[in-house]
This record gives structure tokens, sequence and C-alpha cells, in this order.
């Protein structure tokens, strides 16, 4: 890595370390939502939103942007945060989130908030949306690209491998599927609930071109984004080992906390963590 | 007696009648769609011929999709080939889509506002031979419920092509419902056709019959032959079953005061059910319903399977008088 990446590297671990803190405050005051998977891909988010994507928060609907598809949705606080914080909504509306009448649903409805690209929540729907986008950007030459986000414990989705087929089927080289691999889903284990390994091996087996990578390593996920460019003739598979609660001690690893309810003191103590982080990435950041 | 304005060809209980499938109406509209519009592009699942859009592909190969055997897919995809700018018509039998892929109909397509137009062939128990699993019976009544839905049954070949030419000018999802069988194409170019639009086709003072898909001729016979047992039997064909006729369904009600909705589907959640809870609120009015009866269907000819469920000339016939003996008795 170049010396001058590290700077621009420490600038977006900073943002996902703000978006973590946007995301512990908006669950705290919604009451309820999903904090383990919002967590973990902070660190993608952020390098989506401030790095990666052609996109402008102003006009959502830019013909030319690229398309994020958030197919598990229910990390959706994680990608309000990233669009209130590129400036598609003031943050002051992350106050909102999940509360009556918001266009911060407890899942993503486009209808409501301009810059989503689709609705989504119900798993294994992400990607063949995606894919339908894709083909739409290759029929008609454009240049655009497609990243879809989806869960590993989405991948028990009959419909998620369908698409896998036909993206492999139409070689969507502008077709990106990040998979947030952190292992564990609403009742356990992913291995345990439904096993996936050999993960990598069955993309490939699918005609998919395979990226391993640490998702909470942010100069991993830069390269691997940056390297996606270069891949052609084939759909281009992310797999993001990322750690669920990532950032929160307490949070990390713990499929508990896919979803529940902070107690009383749990936000604070989890904002308080990522404040003392955000101190020690700015002390290092005035070292670069 | 049959209404000039409703300009149905001259010959309609001739039985040398034309006869062509609702299903092949579509195949025309659809090709005349997409010289229409260049934005028109079509998916399929492995059913091509069958859901008559070869044609189609021949003319345009790349507007056209082929998914495989994969119904849920046929739907999502859609939603993203809508949403990137194009109108998708996605094709298969009516029992796999909207049947198999439902969620992504309601989610995908629906609640997204998706402009996709679903195309259900082979719906009904005309399928015949294949039996109770290929016989989308239930398709409108999971459909009718979904919010933003416009729901189209149409009653010949020739309503077909125009109701999918009406599609183009419906921005959002649309589902037509299409049969295999050939049946009389008994309308004419110059019928009217409206999506959201019943027409009367037969005025009447004794019973209405609303009817939809392959039970509207049928329906017009049972009408002529109960002229000449002195009962005067208005039918009125309903093909768009979501948004209802409401003006035309209460105008009936008023008219006759005894209803029998006629459907080749099952009497709940499709058009008899709507006309139902229509009429329930507004004008309580005696009713019938022609249709399945909660049962499955099961392999047969069509003319066997539309007699033991009740669908044919002499089923409808008893019906009718059945409404008018109930509205006799008050």
């Amino acid at each position: 890595m170049k010396q001058i990446d590290l700077k621009k590297i420490k600038e977006l671990e900073l943002i996902a370390n703000k978006l973590r803190q946007h995301v512990i405050e908006s669950l705290a005051n919604a009451g309820s939502g999903h904090q383990g998977g919002s967590l973990g891909m902070a660190d993608i988010f952020s390098a989506l939103y401030f790095q990666i994507l052609h996109h402008d928060p102003k006009n959502p609907e830019w013909e030319t942007r690229d398309r994020l598809i958030l197919s598990h949705g229910h990390i959706c606080p994680i990608r309000y945060a990233a669009m209130a914080e590129a400036g598609y909504f003031p943050l002051k509306e992350l106050k909102t989130l999940r509360k009556f009448g918001t266009r911060l649903q407890g899942h993503p409805e486009r209808k409501r908030l301009p810059g989503l690209e689709t609705t989504s929540g119900p798993l294994g729907a992400g990607l063949a949306q995606a894919a339908g986008m894709a083909y739409v950007g290759k029929m008609d030459g454009k240049q655009w690209r497609v990243y879809a986000l989806t869960s590993d414990g989405e991948h028990a989705a009959g419909l998620h491998w369908e698409a896998m087929l036909f993206a492999g089927k139409h070689k969507m080289d502008n077709l990106i599927c990040i998979v947030d691999r952190n292992h564990i889903q609403i009742d356990g284990r992913t291995e345990d609930i439904m096993p996936l390994e050999p993960l990598r091996e069955k993309y490939e087996a699918f005609n998919w071109r395979v990226i391993d990578i640490n998702g909470n390593n942010m100069g991993e996920v830069i390269e691997a984004f940056e390297k996606t460019k270069s891949i052609t003739q084939r759909p281009i598979c992310i797999i993001a080992q990322t750690v669920p609660g990532k950032g929160v001690s307490y949070m990390e690893n713990n499929h508990k906390w896919h979803s529940q309810p902070f107690k009383e003191g749990q936000s604070e103590l989890a904002l308080k963590e990522l404040r003392l982080t955000e101190e020690k990435l700015k002390a290092e950041y005035s070292k670069l | 007696m049959i209404r000039k304005e409703a300009k149905l060809v001259k010959n309609i209980l001739d039985p040398s009648i034309d006869k062509q499938a609702t299903r092949a109406g579509y195949g025309q509209g659809v090709v005349e769609a997409g010289q229409k519009n260049e934005n028109v592009v079509v998916l399929c699942a492995d059913l091509t011929d069958s859901t008559c859009n070869t044609k189609f592909k021949e003319l345009f190969p790349n507007r056209f999709i082929q998914v495989g055997v994969h119904e849920q897919l046929l739907a999502a995809l859609g939603a993203g080939v809508s949403l990137a700018g194009k109108i998708p018509f996605i094709a298969s039998f009516a029992m796999f889509c909207p049947g198999r892929a439902w969620e992504m109909v309601r989610t995908n397509i629906c609640l997204n506002e998706a402009n996709v137009k679903i195309i259900g062939t082979h719906a009904g128990v005309t399928v015949g031979e294949d039996g109770a699993t290929h016989q989308a019976i239930e398709d409108i009544a999971i459909m009718r419920p979904i919010p933003n839905i416009t729901i189209v049954v149409p009653c010949d070949a020739l309503e077909a092509r125009k109701a999918t030419l009406a599609f183009l000018n419906v921005d959002g999802p649309c589902y037509a419902r299409f049969a295999r069988n050939k049946t009389p194409v008994f309308t004419t170019e110059e019928t009217p056709f409206e999506i959201g639009k019943a027409t009367i086709l037969r005025a009447g003072k004794d019973v209405a019959i609303i009817a939809c898909g392959s039970l509207v001729y049928n329906s017009l016979v049972a009408a002529e032959e109960l002229s000449e047992e002195g009962l005067n039997v208005m039918v009125v064909n309903s093909p768009t079953i979501k948004p209802l006729d409401e003006e035309i369904t209460l105008l009936a009600a008023k008219e006759c005061g005894a209803v029998v909705s006629a459907e080749e589907h099952q009497v709940t959640g499709g058009l008899g059910g709507a006309v139902s809870e229509y009429l329930s609120k507004v004008y309580p009015t005696i009713m019938e319903f022609i249709g399945i009866q909660n049962k499955f269907g099961e392999s047969g000819t069509d003319k066997e399977l539309m007699a033991h469920f009740g669908m044919d000339i002499a089923s409808i016939k008893k019906k009718v008088k059945k409404a008018y003996d109930k509205k006799k008795r008050g």
C-alpha cells in the first residue's frame, strides 16, 4: 500500500467509527433493530459511500450512478448512517429510525427514501434484483456497476443460488456480490444451522471470481474493490470475513446481538468505547 | 338481448366460430408492445413457446431474457430489470408465477411499485389432462389483496391482445391471466376495452351474470338459451378484477336484483369475491357463485372438467335459475 493511501484509509476508518456511533445512537433511540450486522459492515459501508461508489447524494436518481443493493435489509441502520453522513438527508433524521411516519423504515423501502435502489429485507432476493439491473447495464452498454451486499445466513435461500447461476451464465463483470461472512444468524452459528463451507469453491463452481478479505480491514476492503475493476468475463464475489458487533467488545461475535434491545447503560457503554477508538484513530491520523 | 354497442361477432352461437387461445392473443399483443416501445423486454422461465413468446424472441432477441426453471428469479430479476428502466413482461404458467414466486411478486415488484407485467398462462382447469398440480385456480385470490396491482382476465384472444397493449399505459405492476386452450373469439376490434371498465354485453332484468375469462362466452350462450325459457339475463364482461368497475357492478345489481359471478377459479378470493365484497357494502344483493367450490382440479378433457366443476353452460343455467328463485322468494 502506498504511503499516500494510508491517510485515506485512516480517514475511512474514522468515518466507519462515526457510522458505528450513529448506529448505536439510532438503535438505542428506536428501541429495537439489528446491531451485530450493522456494526460488522461499517467498514465496508464507509469504503463504498466515501471512496468506491460513483454517486451523488444530492441527485440519488443520477442515471450513471453505481447501484448499491442491500439484500439483508435488516442491517439498514448502517446504510442510513452512511447515507446521512454522505449527505443524502440530515443526520438528525436518523433519530426517526423505525418510528411511525419515518422514511427510515425498519426494513428499507425504496419508495420512501430516494437512494435505496430497492426494497429489501426478505432474505435471498437482493442478488436476483441486482442481477436484473446488471443485465440491463450490459444490455445498454452502461458503465455503472451493481454492488449487492448479502449476508451469509441468507445463502440458505434458493433464490440466491438461482441468481448466482444467472450471473455466471451472463459473465456479469459489472456485478459485485459482497458476502457479509460474520458466521452468525438469528438462531446461532451459520455452520451449525446450515453449513456454507466451502463457500469460495461454491461460487467458483458457479463461474464466479472470488476475492477473500478481512471485511474489517480497510486496506483489504479498498484493495479488493480496486481489484474487481480488472476482472472481466466473470461476476465477482468478495467474501468479507466480518466480526458481528465490531467495535463494541461486549457485542463482538455474540449472536444474541444480531438483534436485541439495549438494556440500561448498554448503549452508553458502547458509545464510550467507540469514542475512545475515535480518539485513538485521530491520534494515529495526525501522525501520518 | 345482446347489445349492439358491445360490437360482438354476428355468428356468436355458430359452432364454426373462430377459436383462439387467450395466450395467443397475448403473444400478438406483446410483439406489438415491443414494436411500440423499445423498453419492453420479455423474461421467460423455460416456457417460451407455451407462453407464446417465441415471436417476440425472434423479433427482439436482445430484449428476450431466458432465466431457466427459476420462477422466483423470474419475478425478482424482473423487478431489477424494471428498476433499471425497462418494462419487463415476465411469463410462466400462472401456477408458478405468480404461484411459486408470490413473495417476490408482492415485495420486490408490488411494494417497489416496479413496472413489471406478470403474465400467467395455463390458468384454470382447462389445462385439463395435466392435472391438479398445473391448474392455477387460486392465482387471482393470491394477487387481489396486494396493493398497487392491476389484475386483468381477458375473455378471448382479441381482448387478451388489447389488455397486453393497455398494460403499457399503466405505470406499475400488472397481472394478466391467460388460458391454454382455444376458446371462441366473440369480441371484435370495435368491442370496447379499457382497464378498469366492465361492459354489459347482454341486457337483461331478471339476473345479472358478472363474468371474466372463459366463462364470459359460456354465460352469453347460457343467457341466450335461458331467454327461450322466459328468463331475461344480463351478461357483464368484467375483465378487470382490480380495480373492479364498481359503477357497472352496482348498476347490474340494481337492474337485476340478483347477481351470479362466473370465473374459472376458486369461488373465494376472485371476481365473485370482489363483487360480493363491494355489493355487501353498498347494495346487498342476492348472489350465487360459479367457479370451483373449494376443491383441487384433476385430469380430464376441458369439457369434462368444466361440467364436473359446474362451469359449463348447463351448470351456469342452473345457478342463474337458483339465483332467480331466491330473488322471487325475496
